[in-house]
């Protein structure tokens, strides 16, 4: 266990010399942990983003033969290189799948959390390294199995990545739903083992472990965004795991808990009676709305903590910043019904659903508005991190207008399960996470590597980025709007559906150009872990939090012999009569130099 | 529009430094949780076992009102295997009470105790479980059979995972490692293992009350 009560911890010299494999690999150290969740998770976003090129592919050009792709793998085209239907919705279970547990969550609570935690609160350590570690090597075995099931016979599951039953209750519904699901289920089980360990951890580093003078209001909100995050989690997570427990009985142990009587299976009447397949949803959008907060909150804070280091002001009303994702956290828990106004609900319960969900635009626009007071008469260092945070309060007010539509359920009914709501939920809570998670890498890079990325390659990711996302995205409004479906296989089977094709192309010519832009980026990470220009001071960015106090790369044990002493809160930016534009967080109420 | 300009301004005419802002002052003093590490993780742990069992439950509930619903008779041995959770449970406020009086024997002696009964309720339970399957009630039988088995069965698993505690916690009292001043292994164990008897009792009335 690692040691916070000030004693002397001086970088690696109280260690025994740690090989490679402990000191990379298997370690304990917060750091390395974040780390590892970042490239884990980078790597199944490179798995989730080809996923969702195979289908563009196949929505943009639903007859072409794609013999290439019928080479390599046989099974998943016909004879003529045509894409199979039960192909192309395994794709869509996988990329959600993937994307919202193995990328946002992982990324941004996993990788952000574990890297920053300790270093922000000034400790040495997260409470309980060993679990900490744990929760990792949960998560890569997770990883494999999700990624196993494409590779099962039978392919990946069906069902998308909500598993609805009864689709996901019975194996024999479809080539997917035997062993691909049972792989989804234990992976889902996994992910949630290493989600909780991780949040334990969270809590009680952030609670227990802040260093002399840190009190919760001098917190940087990237620390309140996780520290609400992992209580989100602790609260949702268990209700997925004893919807998943039941779920497996059923589909193992011959319940009858999601799958109602009379359902015919290839001519056969199944023996299963009396359950509830809209129990299911219940629980599952319990946890799922939660789940989405999980993805948004850490961007929030990340985004809030970079645009006050580059506008050079303190964040605009930091604790109603607080105050706002407390209240969108604690609104997340009652308002999952908005999944499903169609599923028969009475218009009186829709109605209470319909009015809690726009309760949430309430906060919502608090913290917008405090992101433009913020930007307001601001003389911004547009840095790579900057334009990201920029673009993360773009695309959070572009996919959250669309959500006041989507939680009204007069409006809901129309639009449910169309393009409309691929639109909504891709911009907020996937691509504007991702924007504030790309703005975390470019900004901690030096701290985690001791090098620059390239600012350059960083300004072209971001506009050729922002350009693409708004190209693939805005238009699927208007597809949605017009009838086309969620999980559409074949747009040009409906006449009526056929004149709006001419989008369906445009939007998958714009996502390779938008797959493109992000090769930039792995090359610029990757090169740069090598190759970037070395930062020799521990400050580049001249930030106020006490993570820039320690060496880039951070050493193990964070900081020197004395843990740093807290004396302000974290936005001492241009502070009228200071000698420089910002004061860090751990300097003296009088300041030093004036003696 | 002057007015919206001087809202917005007021982010950037703050802070005078170096004594405001906008966070609490905190006044520079120690930022000490009152409460230790190990007995906060229990208390997260507790909760994230509690929505498991919340989720569970409220299918239970949701699923009771479904036409199909058939009772099954639980077995009289869950009123046994209550008392002997309850009589565990007493035996650790046995051991607590030593403990502070540093009488290391007398905790040895009541944890020991408390385990062999914790253990017990485990038999017992697989005893109710055979009972119910030599009277031909399977996990698929009807619903409610269904969620005797799943609820006992999560409880009992989560039960089992604090007899893995106890090891550790005994461990520390046979090594001397105990004292009335510094006990916060058994300290956490208690209130993990009372929780586990309010677990039993939630899902017992449940069941019971079917």
């Amino acid at each position: 266990m690692t040691d916070t009560h000030g004693h002397h911890h001086e970088g690696e010299h109280d260690h025994p010399k740690l090989g490679f494999w402990r000191k990379y690999v298997f370690s304990t150290d917060h750091k390395v942990i974040g780390i590892q969740y970042l490239i884990t998770a980078m790597s199944m976003a490179i798995i989730g983003g080809t996923l969702s090129l195979l289908m563009r592919l196949q929505l943009g050009w639903p007859h072409g033969s794609f013999r290439f792709l019928a080479n390599l793998m046989p099974k998943a085209f016909d004879s003529q290189g045509h894409m199979n239907a039960d192909f192309y919705l395994s794709l869509v279970t996988m990329h959600g799948t993937i994307m919202v547990f193995f990328l946002f969550t992982a990324v941004l609570t996993g990788g952000f959390g574990n890297f920053l935690i300790p270093l922000q609160i000034g400790a040495r350590d997260m409470a309980f390294p060993f679990l900490n570690a744990l929760s990792y090597w949960i998560f890569l075995a997770s990883c494999i199995v999700i990624f196993s099931a494409l590779l099962v016979e039978g392919g990946a599951p069906l069902g998308g990545w909500t598993s609805y039953a009864p689709l996901s209750a019975l194996p024999d519904a479809g080539p997917g739903q035997g062993t691909g699901m049972t792989l989804w289920i234990s992976a889902i089980a996994l992910f949630t083992a290493s989600g909780l360990m991780g949040g334990l951890n969270y809590i009680t580093t952030i609670l227990t472990m802040r260093t002399k003078g840190l009190s919760m209001m001098r917190l940087p909100l990237t620390q309140w965004s996780l520290l609400i995050t992992a209580v989100l989690g602790l609260l949702a997570f268990p209700v997925l795991l004893a919807a998943a427990i039941l779920l497996v009985f059923d589909r193992t142990g011959g319940t009858s808990f999601f799958i109602p009587g009379g359902i015919v299976l290839g001519n056969k009447l199944i023996e299963h009676t009396g359950g509830h397949p809209l129990l299911w949803q219940h629980l599952f959008w319990f946890f799922g709305h939660p789940e989405v907060y999980i993805v948004i909150l850490p961007a929030m804070g990340i985004a809030s903590d970079i645009l006050a280091t580059f506008c050079r002001k303190p964040i605009f009303s930091y604790k109603m910043m607080v105050y706002a994702m407390v209240a969108i956290s604690g609104l997340s828990f009652i308002v999952w019904g908005h999944h499903m106004f169609v599923s028969g609900m009475s218009p009186f319960l829709g109605s209470v659903f319909t009015i809690t969900t726009l309760l949430i635009a309430v906060p919502s626009a608090v913290k917008t508005f405090n992101w433009l007071g913020t930007i307001w008469g601001a003389r911004i260092r547009f840095t790579s991190p900057a334009l990201f945070s920029i673009g993360f309060v773009s695309l959070f007010v572009s996919g959250g207008l669309s959500g006041i539509f989507l939680g009204t359920s007069a409006a809901d009914i129309q639009m449910q399960d169309t393009y409309f709501v691929v639109a909504h939920f891709h911009l907020v809570m996937a691509i504007a996470p991702l924007f504030a998670a790309y703005g975390g890498l470019y900004f901690w890079f030096p701290k985690m590597f001791g090098r620059m990325m390239n600012e350059t390659l960083g300004k072209i990711h971001f506009w050729a980025s922002f350009v693409g996302v708004y190209c693939v995205f805005f238009p699927m409004h208007v597809l949605g709007i017009g009838g086309q479906m969620r999980r559409i296989y074949d747009p040009l089977n409906y006449e009526f559906l056929q004149p709006q094709q001419v989008l369906n192309v445009f939007i998958s010519v714009s996502a390779f150009f938008l797959a493109a832009a992000q090769i930039l980026f792995l090359v610029n990470f990757f090169s740069s872990i090598w190759a970037g220009k070395r930062v020799l001071v521990n400050n580049p960015w001249q930030a106020t939090t006490l993570e820039w106090e320690t060496p880039c790369p951070t050493g193990h044990g964070n900081f020197g012999p004395e843990l740093p002493v807290v004396h302000r809160w974290a936005f001492d930016y241009s502070a009228p009569g200071a000698k420089e534009d910002f004061v860090p967080q751990t300097a003296p109420a009088v300041p030093a130099r004036q003696h | 529009m002057s007015v919206l300009s001087q809202i917005l301004r007021r982010g950037s005419i703050l802070p005078p430094p170096p004594t405001h802002h906008d966070g609490d002052s905190g006044g520079g003093s120690s930022s000490a949780f009152p409460i230790s590490k190990g007995y906060l993780a229990t208390w997260i742990l507790m909760t994230a076992v509690t929505m498991l069992f919340a989720g569970l439950s409220s299918a239970y509930i949701v699923l009771r009102g479904v036409p199909e619903w058939q009772n099954i008779t639980v077995p009289r041995l869950v009123w046994a295997n209550t008392l002997i959770l309850f009589a565990s449970s007493i035996a650790i406020e046995f051991a607590r009470s030593a403990v502070r009086k540093d009488q290391l024997d007398a905790v040895r002696q009541w944890l020991s105790v408390s385990g062999i009964l914790g253990f017990g309720f485990l038999v017992s339970q697989l005893l109710v479980w055979r009972q119910l399957v030599n009277a031909g009630v399977y996990l698929s039988t009807t619903i409610h059979s269904s969620f005797f088995y799943v609820l006992t069965g999560a409880h009992a698993l989560h039960l089992a995972g604090g007899l893995i505690g106890l090891v550790v916690v005994l461990r520390r009292a046979f090594t001397n490692g105990m004292t009335a001043r510094d006990h916060e292994p058994l300290r956490v164990w208690a209130l993990y293992w009372h929780f586990m008897d309010v677990i039993w009792i939630y899902c017992f009335l449940l069941l019971l009350l079917a």
